[in-house]
């Protein structure tokens, strides 16, 4: 049993949650609990067979599963002239560590949701969206096969959208989501218009393969714009950053939390294409500092749009663009120095591990802090922070977890914003000073804006019409708390964390030719 | 020079729905361009399937060198279904703002901003 889960362990991460979703409507006639029990069951051990496969993959190098062949591992069957002809999934460890921290939140906001949705109508079709959702984020980080890896881009949209636009009574919400699912759709053509540039030439969907043939000629540079501009516009990045506050402020708060996520599976898909699929061909200096150039600007229009806002959610969904910045920034100044190999052992190699490391740090501090803004829009029912104040009586817990999150977003020491940040800082005041000059005045400025809304919502005297306002149900506590907890632990033992996950990551990004290797088997 | 036809056919629809997106006020108009990025995009996936004098892929007895490649058709195929669910869902959010806001021009919605 246990071999039989660990040898298909790839497919059962998508087979799982898809099961999932489409037996909820038949769950949830069984009433309230089964409902409740079926998800979490599911979530849980979508979360533990996506250990399971890191675990493979960390211990035993990467794993390769081909749908529909005799043997998982046989892409390349005797006939196929040298082709793999399946579906491939090729789950290195920059994937495994994706479909960790993805199937993780996915748990945890499932869980969160229990608690935060548990008055609303319709959970049938909001937890099977929130399934399938993971399916899409699951699906993109483990393919290995460009069409598959569309395919899987628009699941995550359109679950996405229809999840934003989950409680339309207000028609606002409608409005957001329309505008995801609209942006998202557009971002899905253009990648598969690159798609379809590199399929006419190269006569394959499979990364690797076409890795191998890979040239350079001027298709694959349109192909590469139409690529960065698509993943761009899915992860949120500045100037394509215009959908994020919109979608982000309008989803309730469990979704927002897990939309970071699905926006960061987008980032993987940039820099699986950038790095696995492009590589040395690349003219990588310059890409390398247009993906600076646009995580600087991420960073810095970020924060700076953050300031003024009202509604604490969309003031957060701008740090979201910001702190997605440090990303490009770290993985940027790697993809630099992607040929230099003293450079690259320098400062490059820590720059990305820097900027990988700082993904599943925002997947925690920035779920976190959404949860705990859906927590305190269930309590006072608005999200403007004028109209906020004193809940520092009542919410004493929530309180807590805010201010775990605003410190690590702020990259305050002990906790996990600051180990990455200062992984990037060091690295990139190597590569190049005024950028670390900038970073750094960026966390100064999500400092002062976070000091700014913690005053505004948990400080000053109690107020008569939050009176009633008491703290939230224990399973959104829980979910919160374990946010909280892992913020911490991951800051005070980063070293540990990088060795073991981070750098295996950061490695099968940059090593192109293992990761070719791995569907030619060992060539 | 004529082979090269879908091609441009490809590029110019997927401009052509573009210049609708960022032009057009209406939502429905806004997804008919989505409609029509799609459309091109689809006609370049068929158009790089395409060999000239080849056969059809469902005749097996065929010379593999001559036969069509099935793949892009499958895309194709795929594609098309994706995109019927997208557009649905798209109209189907237009009509809820429609039924809340009493209108469909995108210049009039404003109440997200404030």
């Amino acid at each position: 049993m246990m071999d039989f889960i660990i040898a298909n362990a790839p497919a059962l991460l998508i087979a799982l949650p898809m099961l999932g979703a489409f037996a909820l409507p038949l769950v949830g006639r069984l009433g309230d609990s089964a409902r409740t029990g079926w998800v979490l069951g599911v979530g849980l051990i979508t979360f533990v067979i996506a250990a399971l496969l890191a675990w493979t993959v960390l211990s035993g190098g990467p794993v390769l599963y081909t749908f529909g062949a005799a043997s998982p591992a046989d892409a390349l069957p005797a006939d196929s002239g040298g082709i793999p002809i399946r579906i491939v999934f090729t789950v290195d460890a920059m994937s495994a560590f994706m479909a960790v921290f993805a199937s993780f939140v996915g748990f945890i906001t499932c869980l969160y949701s229990v608690a935060s949705e548990r008055r609303s109508s319709g959970k049938d079709g909001y937890y099977a969206l929130m399934l399938l959702l993971l399916v899409g984020i699951l699906g993109m980080v483990c393919t290995g096969d460009l069409f598959n890896f569309f395919v899987f881009l628009e699941i995550n949209s359109l679950a996405g959208a229809a999840l934003v636009a989950y409680r339309i009574d207000k028609g606002v919400s409608v409005e957001a989501g329309l505008k995801y699912g609209f942006l998202s759709t557009l971002a899905g053509l253009m990648v598969l218009y690159a798609i379809a540039l590199l399929y006419g030439q190269y006569d394959s969907l499979n990364m690797a393969v076409i890795a191998s043939r890979m040239s350079y000629t001027m298709l694959d540079k349109v192909a590469l714009a139409l690529f960065v501009a698509g993943l761009a516009l899915k992860a949120g990045a500045v100037p394509l950053h215009f959908w994020t506050p919109d979608a982000y402020s309008m989803a309730p708060g469990a979704v927002t939390a897990f939309l970071v996520v699905a926006s960061q599976a987008g980032l993987y898909g940039l820099f699986r294409i950038l790095f696995s699929v492009y590589g040395l061909t690349l003219s990588y200096v310059t890409v390398g500092w247009a993906v600076i150039i646009l995580g600087v600007l991420s960073m810095f229009v970020g924060v700076t749009m953050a300031i003024p806002q009202k509604d604490v959610k969309r003031l957060m969904a701008y740090h979201a663009v910001s702190q997605s910045g440090y990303m490009l920034l770290g993985v940027g100044v790697g993809l630099v120095v992607l040929g230099d190999a003293a450079a690259m052992d320098a400062f490059g190699r820590t720059a990305m591990e820097g900027g990988i490391f700082h993904i599943v740090n925002h997947a925690m501090y920035k779920g976190l802090l959404f949860l705990t803004a859906g927590a305190i829009f269930l309590q006072t029912g608005t999200r403007n922070l004028n109209k906020m104040g004193g809940l520092g009586h009542s919410m004493k817990w929530t309180m807590l977890f805010f201010i775990i999150g605003a410190l690590a977003i702020a990259g305050i020491p002990p906790f996990n914003g600051f180990a990455s940040k200062l992984m990037i800082y060091e690295s990139v005041f190597a590569f190049s000073p005024v950028i670390a000059v900038i970073a750094m005045v960026v966390s100064i400025l999500t400092l002062a804006s976070f000091v700014k809304v913690f005053h505004a919502i948990f400080m000053g005297p109690e107020q008569p019409r939050h009176a009633d306002a008491g703290e939230v149900p224990k399973p959104m506590l829980a979910a919160m708390a374990v946010l909280a907890l892992l913020t911490i632990l991951m800051g005070v033992f980063p070293e540990q964390i990088v060795t073991t996950v981070i750098a295996p990551a950061a490695d099968a990004l940059i090593d192109q030719s293992a990761y070719v290797a791995t569907v030619f088997g060992g060539i | 020079m004529i082979e090269n036809v879908p091609f441009f056919c490809a590029g110019l629809l997927v401009i052509i729905g573009l210049v609708v997106i960022v032009t057009k006020k209406d939502l429905i108009k806004m997804v008919m361009g989505l409609a029509l990025v799609e459309a091109g995009v689809n006609l370049l996936l068929v158009a790089t399937g395409y060999i000239s004098g080849g056969v059809a892929p469902i005749f097996t007895n065929a010379p593999s060198t001559d036969m069509v490649m099935p793949t892009v058709q499958a895309m194709t195929l795929t594609n098309i279904v994706i995109g019927i669910a997208t557009t649905a869902l798209l109209l189907s959010f237009v009509l809820v703002i429609y039924k809340k806001y009493g209108t469909r021009d995108v210049t009039e919605m404003r109440r997200l901003k404030e």
